[in-house]
């Protein structure tokens, strides 16, 4: 990432307590596109046994980076906010891996945003869950 | 006369709270967010007390979707895992020693889960319910509705699909 995008990225996560709350980084940023990370923390374990993350640290991300994808679309939305958002759980993500996601705001409206995300472990080949949900698109 | 004389009324009401608390406190996310769950009878309700770390936008500042997302998933499995051993938990096949030693009955699994958000979630605390509309041997669908200051205005609500724990395992 260039610096200043690199810092903007830095910024945008620090802004948001829960994202700094659960160590989240956004990793990468253009046009319609985030991609964010997720440490591995025993804190957000859902199931204390096998040590697999819970489904809602992971829709917190999601969540995030889709808001991130729909915020940086070229139309330049000055604010928004999830107005729907389905997570698919396709399989455990790997105890004490990483949980990584890409989003894209693949169409925007006058007044919504259409996004879907995939997040992964350390294994790019199968996915861990897929997201896709509606933004409003608050214009200045 | 054949009926047995029912049990004490602490007594029952022990074993119910303390495999509550078992089921909710062994869970690091659960803790995390700070969920509770308040019991009247077989009735759930999830209780999550606003707190700074939950906050996704510091403008409003409104409650993180994510945090959302989680807390109703969160009120969705325990809520299926609870009527679920209900049974269980009354008749005393599940035992009291074996869940405050920490051996807990399988959640059920995730398989989809669709949060609709119908307003922005104050800086106060949540409650939320769910319902059970179907319960298969393999299969769940749960409904969930969350509020803060007045039980009829939502907040947000939420449909998902589980996989049950399998009987034998």
């Amino acid at each position: 990432m260039e610096p200043d995008k690199a810092k903007m990225a830095e910024h945008f996560i620090n802004a948001i307590p829960h994202c700094k709350a659960l160590n989240m980084r956004l990793t990468g940023i253009g046009a319609g596109h985030a991609e964010m990370e997720l440490p591995y923390d025993k804190r957000i374990v859902g199931d204390p046994e096998t040590g697999v993350l819970h489904g809602g640290a992971v829709s917190a991300l999601m969540d995030t980076c889709c808001g991130a994808a729909a915020m940086c679309h070229p139309s330049s939305p000055s604010g928004t906010a999830t107005i729907d958002l389905r997570i698919d759980y396709m399989r455990a993500a790997t105890p004490g891996q990483n949980v990584r996601t890409k989003a894209e705001c693949y169409h925007i409206t006058r007044s919504v945003a259409f996004v879907r995300a995939t997040a992964f472990d350390d294994d790019d080949s199968r996915p861990v869950a897929t997201a896709t949900g509606a933004f409003t698109v608050q214009r200045k | 006369m054949s009926r047995n004389r029912p049990e004490p009324v602490q007594v029952v009401k022990q074993r119910r709270d303390a495999a509550m608390s078992a089921l909710v406190h062994g869970v690091p996310y659960i803790n995390f967010l700070g969920i509770e769950f308040e019991r009247r009878g077989d009735e759930l309700t999830a209780i999550l007390p606003f707190d700074d770390k939950l906050i996704g936008n510091p403008l409003l500042p409104a409650i993180h979707g994510g945090v959302t997302a989680g807390f109703l998933e969160t009120t969705a499995v325990i809520g299926l895992a609870w009527s679920g051993l209900w049974g269980d938990i009354e008749s005393g096949r599940i035992s009291l020693e074996s869940l405050t030693e920490g051996h807990l009955p399988r959640l059920p699994k995730t398989i989809d889960f669709t949060v609709d958000y119908l307003r922005s979630g104050l800086p106060r605390d949540a409650y939320a319910r769910a319902r059970v509309n179907r319960s298969g041997r393999r299969y769940a669908s749960v409904h969930v509705e969350a509020w803060q200051d007045q039980r009829a205005v939502l907040f947000a609500q939420a449909t998902g699909h589980f996989l049950m724990p399998s009987k034998d395992e």
